[in-house]
């Protein structure tokens, strides 16, 4: 039986729904993040403290879960995809397209690494998973963690201290730039995504159309930059 | 012998259908199911047919040569589908349309079928309509008509340029509809190629399995071929590749009689031809007509000039340039009918006046059409047209004149089929193109489409009704019984044979030769000489295509050049019968212009008191002089009149 | 001075210097022919593997059609007693959605808006080499050399690509008024010509342009309306049976469909699609 949950369409729908969600998602974590430029500590401090309250909680876990659905859905469409063409031309496609649409199993995928280390990075200190260090995964001018810092950081989520977690990651010069690299890379994948989304959900119009995909490229240029703010914060010797 | 009987019902013309439909057989829904019904074509005709018999519960068999029935070549037909609505308050009426298409087919039609086309003519819009084809609409939501081909009333309905590929995707959505619900077995890249006749009733037919090279038998109650006209006999025609006349042809040749071959019409705006590789010839829509002036230039020297290409078109005074449309024709101008405009342009080009680099093109041209109404109006209007003449042409409509020259476009001649669409076999019926009925000596504009689905729509799921009542106990056919295997052999045996010629020359080859002198001598002007010329030649072509014609590949394949030679043998048997009849009509008529039967300033001459019937041609056999029967025309409403256009 | 002519039967389509029959006069020929290379995909049939295989074809008009180019190949490899090339085609005019080929990468060649047969050679130069694909899909197998099978698209139109009425019995044509906008954007989608070149160019092999352009046809019309919920969520579902792949909104389809038909077909679509599912 074909709906709405099996059908190709139907797919497209939640890999849509759930998309857009997460872009709402981004557009929260960049400002959360920007505040941390502040002169005033205090407003980030406020923020992070929001983050922390139960009902968020409970949208974590939507948002976690967003995230696995998404990258379910891109798969499993990606392999009916390749299983619909077994053959492959001999000669490339050369029609005129969108650039970014071919390649969102890749840049999805690539986005998906950069959350594994992202997760690392910051999440499970978040949750005290606390158990590994940045050099472990192969990154080797990191700077040893302050053992004073880390006391700070561990057990108690409310208060953890995102600032100084940031100092710590960035204090690599080339972390920095790796995840200002990622951004650009997110930012690809959203050129694409944002307009797509729309058009999956069935919402196309002469007028507004145009005005979408305006947004869209301004959204996709506008969020990764203003995360790649804080890598390139410290790049540039913020403290 | 075969007996010719137009089974016209009784009563004044207006009433025949409606009287014959009030007495005819009917047969019950749960006998439906048990009789079948082959049809072969998914045209407008075939298709229409196929969903309605369907619909009504018969059990039927459609094929077609192509992949999808919707690539039938009535997709091709841009301008439109006339009807009797009279939504324009513009005085149509059923009676005008009747009486429009006799006179445009130059009262060589029959009055009775041409009654009943013009009456269902209403039905078919609506019922289009109903099918969801997007019709052109006026701002009140209302259908849009446009006046065509020389009409004098707005009763053109159209979907853009694409009015065929429209009402065809209607007929082919109704057909898959059937299909799914399984009251029709579709049967796609299959080709018929011979008709199975049992006790003198045509019972099923012989199909090739174009992919697989199998030889298929089919049985049935009934057969119904629509598979459009023969035009691709002159190679170079406005048809599509594989259009042919080759399932007509089998069916003449199994005693059905061969209704007025040489009427052929001549479609007057077409795309010149412009080299020796060409495979055919695109049609520009003749809606072009309504804002388009034809011209050539006034004064020989100033033709030579572009020819050689030292002048432009453009560059040609007002003075200098004969519209000789608007000249010969005041009163309908460069809105004359088809034969009318197409003969015009010949003479001219004749005459030496031609343009184009092989001087056998004449001018339309725009340009007092767009500073009339601007380039946007011209633009809205046939702006799909221009790009396809600058695609094909690379030249600009907009800057400068279009070329056209006339075209082989549509066969008016068919299998002779009586007022049940029935032909001379019992239980072998033929629609659409493939049949005379309808059209007389010429086929007005945007009637075509109206007569292919008239028969499948309207008139067929209803004669064949009265023909299969009596049918109902005859018990399906197996195609084991000898008549099939014996038909089966013979197409077998015609495949072996043209495999093992192994000759020099490609199947093309010939169709080309047969092309060239049926356009010459078979073409727009006949002349009893070219006529009997054309007949020897035709005869040689032929021994020369069974001794010399190459087929590469195997019988068991996908062989196009197989197809081809099938077909192309058929062609030279039909061409040669073509120029008899055009040979033994002495007059001009319609889309037949004998060039000694003209008036003094060369208008066609019909000669009513000895040609105002229809030649039935039954086949007599292998090499054998075939015989002519007569199917006398009387009008009983119609004043005949001669066709003025003045 | 070169004389020609357009039909020659004695010498195939190899121009030569007899005086034409037809034409009373004798012209030039002042354009050059191209010289070409071609890469064509050579399969017996179904079951058997296919390969590429080269030919060389020099003399070609720059204004005879693409498919006229075939013809004159083979005409030539009929002369070599060889099999000729088959690919599928028929009206030659861009209506009837018959010809299909892949050629340098691209459905229908490099133009817009065009057929196979509506390509002329004049979009080439002098020594290109061009490759001429079959349309690629799991749901389009190859018959032959160029022919695929495209029945697929028949099944998903069986599926519910009409409006169910019966002939006769209908109301008149002008009963229902049908606002000249709605009108319009259903001829847009109504003037698919069922080609493939969609699923040929989508990189996953997707149907929904051809699917939603028959869809939209119907959604727009008051005709078809009425049945608008049954016939988008039974065509959708036979579209997924058959194999196709899945719309990533590339837009390859609408860029390479010879209708130009855009995909708000397709956003209409989906938003039928979903209607039908949860209204």
């Amino acid at each position: 039986m074909s709906n709405i949950f099996t059908s190709s369409i139907g797919k497209k729908f939640w890999m849509a729904l759930v998309g857009l969600f997460l872009c709402v998602f981004l557009v929260l974590h960049m400002s959360i993040n920007l505040l941390m430029l502040l002169p005033d500590r205090s407003y980030f401090d406020t923020g992070v403290y929001i983050m922390s309250t139960a009902p968020v909680k409970v949208m974590e876990i939507v948002l976690f879960g967003s995230i696995a659905l998404h990258m379910l859905l891109g798969l499993l469409l990606q392999i009916q995809n390749w299983l619909a063409r077994p053959v492959r031309y001999a000669k490339k496609h050369s029609s005129e397209t969108s650039f970014f649409s071919k390649y969102m199993i890749w840049t999805g995928g690539i986005v998906f690494i950069f959350f594994c280390l992202h997760f690392m990075d910051f999440l499970f200190y978040k949750y005290g998973w606390f158990g590994f260090e940045p050099a472990s995964i192969g990154i080797q001018d990191v700077v040893k963690l302050d053992p004073v810092t880390r006391a700070m950081e561990v057990d108690t989520p409310a208060n953890h201290n995102f600032y100084d977690i940031a100092r710590y990651v960035f204090s690599s010069k080339s972390y920095c730039l790796v995840y200002a690299g990622f951004m650009v890379l997110l930012s690809f994948h959203l050129i694409h995504a944002f307009q797509s989304a729309f058009q999956s959900i069935g919402w196309n119009h002469p007028a507004y159309t145009p005005i979408v995909k305006w947004v869209g490229y301004i959204y996709s240029v506008v969020i990764p930059a203003g995360f790649a703010i804080i890598p390139l914060y410290f790049f540039f010797g913020g403290k | 012998m075969i007996q010719l009987d137009a089974k016209i019902p009784e009563g004044p013309v207006a009433r025949k259908w409606t009287e014959y439909k009030a007495h005819q057989n009917l047969v019950n829904p749960a006998n439906k199911r048990k009789l079948d019904i082959i049809i072969v074509g998914t045209g407008l005709a075939g298709a229409a047919a196929a969903a309605s018999c369907g619909e009504m519960g018969f059990n039927v068999l459609n094929f077609c040569m192509q992949d999808s029935p919707r690539r039938a070549h009535s997709i091709a037909a841009q301008g439109g589908i006339n009807a009797a609505k009279n939504y324009q308050n513009d005085g149509d009426s059923v009676y005008r349309l009747f009486y429009d298409t006799i006179k445009g087919g130059d009262f060589r039609a029959r009055e009775a079928n041409v009654y009943r086309l013009a009456e269902v003519s209403n039905n078919i819009i609506d019922q289009c309509v109903a099918q969801g084809v997007p019709f052109a609409r006026e701002y009140g939501g209302l259908l849009d008509n446009r006046s065509f081909g020389g009409a004098q009333v707005s009763r053109t309905f159209y979907a853009r340029g694409q009015t065929g590929q429209q009402l065809l995707l209607g007929a082919y959505s109704a057909l898959s509809r059937q299909i799914e619900k399984g009251s029709v077995k579709m049967y796609t890249r299959r080709e018929m190629l011979d008709v199975v006749i049992i006790d003198g009733k045509a019972r099923g037919i012989i199909a090739r399995n174009l992919v697989t090279g199998e030889i298929e038998k089919y049985a049935a109650h009934a057969v119904v071929i629509a598979t459009g006209g023969y035009g691709n006999v002159f190679f170079l025609s406005t048809n599509a590749m594989g259009s042919n006349g080759s399932a007509a042809w089998q069916c003449y040749k199994r005693g059905a009689a061969f209704g007025n071959p040489c009427y052929v019409q001549i479609h007057p705006t077409c795309i010149p031809v412009h080299g020796d590789y060409q495979s055919k010839l695109t049609l520009m829509s003749e809606s072009l007509r309504n804002d388009g002036r034809i011209w050539v230039p006034g004064k020989k020297e100033d033709a030579e000039a572009i020819r050689a290409g030292k002048l432009k078109p453009t560059q040609i005074g007002e003075e200098d340039r004969d519209y000789y449309l608007e000249r010969r024709y005041p009163a309908f101008g460069n809105l004359s009918p088809r034969d009318i405009s197409s003969r015009a342009a010949k003479e001219r080009c004749d005459a030496g006046y031609g343009v184009g680099e092989t001087g056998l093109a004449v001018y339309l041209d725009f340009a007092s059409a767009i500073q009339r109404l601007g380039k946007s109006v011209i633009e809205a209007r046939y702006g799909n047209l221009f790009q396809m003449y600058e695609k094909i042409v690379n030249e600009n409509p907009y800057e400068t004149p279009m070329m056209i020259y006339p075209a082989i476009h549509y066969s008016m001649g068919g299998i002779w089929v009586d007022y049940e669409l029935q032909t001379t076999i019992p239980g072998l019926f033929a629609a659409g193109e493939a049949n005379f009925s309808d059209h007389g000596a010429n086929r007005l504009g945007a009637s075509a489409l109206m007569q292919g689905l008239a028969d499948g729509y309207f008139v067929l799921p209803y004669t064949i009704q009265n023909y299969l009542a009596p049918e109902i106990k005859t018990p399906r056919f197996s195609t084991d019984l000898p008549e099939f295997n014996e038909a089966a052999k013979g197409v077998e045996e015609k495949i072996n044979r043209l495999m093992n010629i192994k000759g020099k020359h490609s199947v093309d080859h010939f169709q080309k030769k047969l092309g060239r002198i049926m356009w010459e001598k078979v073409g727009m002007g006949r002349t009893g000489k070219s006529l009997t010329e054309a007949i020897e030649e035709i005869k040689a072509v032929r021994r020369e295509f069974w001794q010399d014609v190459r087929i590469t590949g195997s019988t068991g394949e996908l062989n196009p050049e197989l197809e081809k030679a099938l077909r192309t043998a058929d062609h030279l048997e039909l061409g040669e019968l073509m120029a008899m009849d055009a040979l033994l009509r002495e007059e001009s008529c319609g889309g037949h212009f004998r060039e000694e039967h003209q008036t003094p300033d060369g208008e066609a001459l019909r000669h009513d008191d000895r040609f105002m019937y229809v030649s039935c041609w039954e086949y007599a056999g292998h090499d054998k002089e075939p015989v002519l029967h007569r199917e006398p025309l009387n009008y009983e409403v119609i004043k005949v009149a001669t066709r003025n256009y003045k | 001075m070169k004389p020609c002519r357009w039909f020659d039967p004695d010498r195939g389509h190899i121009r030569n210097d007899q005086s034409s029959i037809i034409h009373k006069q004798i012209i030039t020929m002042e354009k050059k022919g191209l010289n070409l290379t071609l890469k064509i995909w050579r399969q017996e049939n179904a079951q058997t593997k296919g390969e590429f295989k080269t030919y060389r074809i020099g003399n070609i008009s720059p204004d005879c059609s693409f498919l006229e180019m075939l013809d004159q190949l083979n005409e030539q490899l009929v002369d070599k007693i060889e099999k000729p090339v088959c690919f599928d085609h028929d009206c030659r005019e861009g209506i009837c959605g018959m010809c299909s080929l892949f050629i340098n990468g691209r459905p229908h060649g490099n133009d817009t808006g065009i057929t196979t047969c509506q390509l002329h050679m004049r979009r080439f130069k002098d020594g290109d080499t061009i490759w001429i694909e079959p349309w690629r899909s799991a749901a389009f197998p190859v018959i032959k050399d160029l022919v695929v099978d495209r029945s697929a698209f028949d099944r998903i139109i069986r599926a519910g690509g009409y409006v169910s009425v019966n002939t006769g019995g209908v109301p008149d044509g002008n009963a229902i008024p049908v606002k000249k906008k709605n009108a319009d954007l259903a001829m847009d989608a109504a003037a698919c010509i069922g080609c493939g070149a969609c699923v040929a160019a989508c990189k996953n092999a997707s149907a929904m342009l051809f699917v939603s352009a028959k869809v939209s046809q119907f959604a727009l019309l008051p005709q078809g309306k009425l049945e608008a919920k049954e016939r988008v969520s039974k065509m959708v579902a036979r579209m997924d049976e058959l194999g196709f792949g899945n719309c990533t909104n590339t837009g390859a389809c609408e860029a390479e469909c010879p209708k130009e038909i855009k995909i708000t077909n397709i956003a209409r679509m989906n938003r039928q699609y979903y209607i039908s599912q949860f209204a």
